[in-house]
Parts: C-alpha cells; structure tokens; sequence
C-alpha cells in the first residue's frame, strides 16, 4: 500500500501488525454490522493514525470494506485517507485521528458512555510513544484514573521511535511505567510486542484488570518496522515508502503478505 | 417603523444571556436523557449548578483540561449521547482548536460547543479572556453551526433548539446582565433571520449583545426621521442569505454590529452575500482588529465603538454612501 503511492509510515505499522491481528481476531467482541454508537460491542481507537496502513488492512480482514478498497490507500476519492477519517463513511473507523494526543481523551468518552448505557464492553485505544509528548494526553490520563474510568485498556506502542530520531534523543520520557503508575493506572508490559502468543496473553490478562476501579494501561515494547530487515533498528522507516527493489525484498521476507491484494 | 412595532421590544429585565444558556441546559436535563454536560472548572460561571443537581450521573468534571474536555465530548457522542461543553469562549475555541478541528468537526461529531464569556463585555479580567476572533474560528471549520443569541430568552430558545440538530454546534453567549426582550415562548429556529423593525433608508444586522444597542439606536434614529430595518441574526452559520437581501433591497445600505473583530465576524460574512449578490454600501460596528483591556462592560462598549451611540453614527456614514 505504503509503496504504491509512495507515502505513508510503514515503520509503525509493521511494529504493531502483530497487536491489531491479535487484538481484532482474539480478543475483541465485535458485532456483525458496523454502526457508528457501538453499543454492545468492544470499541478501539486509534490514536496515533499514521500508522493507517496496518489499521486499514487488519479492517478490510475483518470484513468491514473490500480487501481490494486497500489498492485506494491514499489515492483522490478513496475512503482511505493518509490518516483515518469517518469524513468518508469507512466502516470500522469512529473518529478521525492524526493530529497526535487526541485519541486517549475520545477513548475515554466512549468509555463514559458505555458506563451511562450500561454497557459491559471494553473501549481498547493505541497510542504511540512519541505521541506521549502530547500534553492533552496527561490530562487525559489523569482524567481516567481521578475518575475511575476503568472500562478502558490502552496500550502504548512503545518503540522508542519518533520521526526526528530515538524518542530518547528527541525528548526522553524518563520511565513511561512510573509515569502512567504515578497518575493511578493499572500497568502491564509485554516484552515481546511482535510475538503474538505474548501479546494476546498480555491482553486477556489486562482484560482481568478492568472493571477494579482503575484504568488499564499495556507498555508493549515492539520493534518499529519489524520484519524487514533493513527497517528494524532505525527510525528512518516511520514515515517513508519503500522504492521498487525494496519492497521486493521486505515482501521476500514476509512470504505472508505476496499476492494478498 | 411604527411605535407599536418597537413596543414589540420592551426591556422585561435585565439578565445575563449565560443564564439562559444554564436555564435551557436545566431544562433539557428534564427532557433529553442523552443530554450530557462537561465542565472545565467553571461550573458557576456557566451556570450548570441546576442541571448538576438534578443530573449528578450525566454530569462531568474536566478540571482545567480543556482540550481532553473537547476528546471526551467527541467520543461520548459514540454511543448517542448529546454532549453540551462549558467554559469561557477563548477556552472553547482558541485554546482547543485543533481538538475540535479534528476530534469533532472533521469527524462530525454531535458535540455542543457552549462558550460563556464571549467578547468584550467580559470585562474586568482583561484581553486574555476576552475572545474576539472566535466566531471567525468556529465559522471557518466545515460542518460547524455558529450561534449568538442576544438575550437571557433567545440563549435559552437556541440551547434547547442545538439539542435537536445533529452535528457540531458553537453557541456563543456573554457575562454581562443584558436588557431581555424577545418573547420568551419565541421558538428558535436554527438559520432563521429574525426581522425586529421594518425600515426602508438603512438595514442594521446585529448580533448577540448588540441587538438591543441596534434597536435602542433605530429608535433615535426614527425621532431624526432616518427609518431603520432591524435584522437579528443569531445564527452567523448557515446564514440566512435571503433575509439578508430581502431588506437590502428595500433600503440599499447595512450596517453590521456584533461584539467581535470585524475580520471573520458577522460582518464580513455579510459582505459575501451582498458582493456576490447586490453590492450595497456598508459599516462596520465591530472591534478593529485589536485586542481589548480591563473596564467595565459599559466602559469597553464606549471606547471600542459598540454601542447605540457607535451603531447610529455607523447608520449616518452609510447612508452619506448610497
């Protein structure tokens, strides 16, 4: 998709495949139709929406649009934005995102109006760790604990990436852990982020957390651009397409992927 | 205009129009169960207490944190609830903008984005909270309602009339106690110019606070033999285009007051109208593109030129450009 168009951030996305694919398929309760209230469903949100491109394939997947919709990533008149959107009525997507730091708060608003509607369903949201310098993201934290938001699980892709270099360059965060634990969160890490036995597990063991009065928060420690080699270990992936030769090289590695749309 | 038309219009007692904003939230706490408020810390000043009391489950408390306030708005609107924002307006939409571009106009959200405060007549606290660039802000973003009522009766009317439409709304209201004088069973209807007085030498759009300085001035104006058209335009988007041309037709000339910047205000979008319409002469009673200071609301009304007395010279101006 990203090297279609020749854009877009396949770093992120390959660091997290493996939580959308475990999350989609293992742990969400999901209803058969789409509609935008969720109610008697589990809802997730995207925070950070570059990542768009693992997002968009792991929904076509589950059947929410055509898998071919995916061929439009990017294109004029598509449903699928550079970042999600519900401006184009893409099924599966509740709330526009790309400006960072905003997903947590709308997590957490839908996570109050399950509450109001007696709704038992669990609201997942992702967020990256570069994205934690946001600041509207800490007053959102301290919002879900002061208020007892405990029907949210949200994990935090934490890489260690930004796009100007290693988050601990750009602008360290000290302990991401002590941080969410000192604002009353409810933590759990996975140490393998890109291994998908740990990350399910790590998933239904914050599942067992929620509903004890506190927020949830899973640290899920992956590997930006995991998969292809020449992606891993840098930060120059976030945000740049793989040229021809490239791309045929990553996919050689992915046998997977080959063919699929 | 006759006197019985201005009669229409009496003074029933002054009141602020943040009073009608609280006085229809309460109401609607009665009447809409999927009507939920937030608040960033400024529960009396936007006069939630009633709702509060009554509703303590559909009630939340933000703290200090606007822009997490305007997240959780957007995502309690999944799962149908109708949520109703509280601060002053410069926290409501300068402060919050990109959370309201993104999480709630982009995405269409049914949020109410409901901001006390609005403009000069804020007065003492001085030009940090005194927003006069935010009608222009919310009228730019795609989708947004933008709303100013001009009194205690017309803020209630509009806060109960937002509930009904769905999608993103920016209701704009004041501080200050303000004469109250449109009929309190007025219904309000969303885009609908209301005509106040019939004149055929000047039109006077106005809103918010300077509907009544426009009626106090088409009063003068009338015993110097000048017959002034008198337009209350509460909602600055949609713009009710038509009204707007019907009574420029008639009398050839407009003056514009609201109590904001005459950049990206009311007036200028009067000015799209008549330009692409029927280029007519028109003022300006607005700010000047200038930040305001501490003072009264009496005081700040003088020396900003928004006043009856401002409105009736703008009228003379006008007409010496027909």
């Amino acid at each position: 998709m990203v090297h279609k168009v020749n854009s877009g951030h396949p770093g992120g996305s390959l660091g997290c495949t493996e939580f959308f694919v475990a999350l989609y398929n293992e742990i969400m309760e999901l209803n058969e139709e789409f509609d935008m209230d969720g109610i008697g469903e589990d809802l997730f949100f995207l925070s950070n929406g570059h990542i768009s491109p693992v997002y968009y394939s792991v929904l076509a997947r589950k059947g929410y649009f055509p898998v071919e919709e995916l061929n439009t990533f990017r294109l004029i008149n598509s449903r699928l934005q550079g970042h999600p959107t519900t401006h184009e009525g893409l099924p599966g997507v509740r709330i526009a995102s790309g400006s960072l730091g905003q997903g947590m708060s709308v997590a957490l608003g839908a996570a109050e109006a399950k509450k109001l509607n007696n709704d038992n369903h669990i609201v997942y949201s992702l967020h990256g760790d570069g994205e934690l310098q946001e600041g509207q993201n800490w007053e959102a934290i301290m919002y879900a604990s002061a208020k007892k938001v405990d029907n949210i699980i949200a994990t935090v892709d934490l890489n260690g990436k930004q796009i100007d270099g290693a988050t601990d360059d750009v602008l360290p965060m000290g302990s991401v852990k002590a941080k969410f634990e000192a604002f009353g969160w409810d933590v759990l890490e996975v140490e393998q982020g890109n291994d998908l036995e740990a990350i399910i597990a790590g998933l239904k063991e914050a599942k067992t957390r929620t509903g004890k009065g506190k927020p949830v928060c899973i640290l899920l420690h992956t590997e930006m651009g995991n998969g292809v080699d020449f992606m891993m270990h840098t930060h120059a992936w976030h945000g740049k397409a793989p040229n021809d030769e490239q791309l045929a090289i990553a996919l050689e590695q992915n046998p997977e992927t080959l063919g699929d749309y | 205009m006759t006197q019985a038309t201005m009669k229409k219009y009496i003074d029933t007692g002054k009141k602020d129009t943040r009073s009608g904003f609280g006085a229809g939230l309460t109401e609607l706490g009665r009447t809409n169960p999927n009507v939920v408020a937030l608040c960033a810390d400024l529960v009396g000043s936007l006069k939630m207490d009633d709702f509060i009391k009554e509703n303590p489950e559909r009630f939340f408390q933000v703290g200090i944190a606007e822009a997490n306030m305007m997240g959780l708005a957007a995502g309690m609107t999944i799962g149908g609830k109708i949520p109703f924002t509280g601060t002053f307006a410069n926290f409501s939409t300068g402060r919050v903008y990109d959370q309201i571009r993104q999480s709630i106009a982009y995405s269409g959200k049914n949020v109410k984005i409901c901001a006390s405060h609005a403009g000069i007549t804020l007065g003492e606290d001085g030009a940090t909270h005194q927003i006069l660039e935010d009608i222009g802000l919310m009228k730019m973003l795609p989708g947004m309602t933008v709303i100013n009522p001009c009194d205690f009766n017309q803020t209630k009317a509009a806060t109960l009339a937002i509930a009904e439409h769905e999608g993103p709304v920016y209701l704009r209201f004041g501080r200050p106690a303000v004469a109250n004088f449109t009929p309190e069973d007025q219904k309000f209807e969303i885009g609908k110019a209301l005509q106040l007085t019939e004149g055929t030498d000047v039109t006077i759009i106005a809103t918010g606070h300077l509907v009544w300085e426009a009626l106090l001035a088409a009063e003068a104006l009338e015993a110097k033999g000048i017959s002034a058209e008198v337009i209350n335009i509460h909602t600055i988007k949609p713009l009710d285009d038509a009204a707007i041309l019907a009574s420029v037709a008639k009398t050839g000339c407009v003056v514009t007051c609201e109590e904001h910047n005459f950049l990206g205000g009311l007036g200028e979008s009067v000015s799209r109208v008549l330009v692409k319409n029927n280029p007519v002469p028109q003022e300006f009673v607005a700010t000047n593109d200038t930040f305001g200071e501490s003072g009264t609301p009496a005081q700040l009304m003088e020396k900003y030129g928004l006043n009856n007395k401002a409105i009736e010279e703008a009228v003379v101006k006008v007409l010496k450009r027909k």
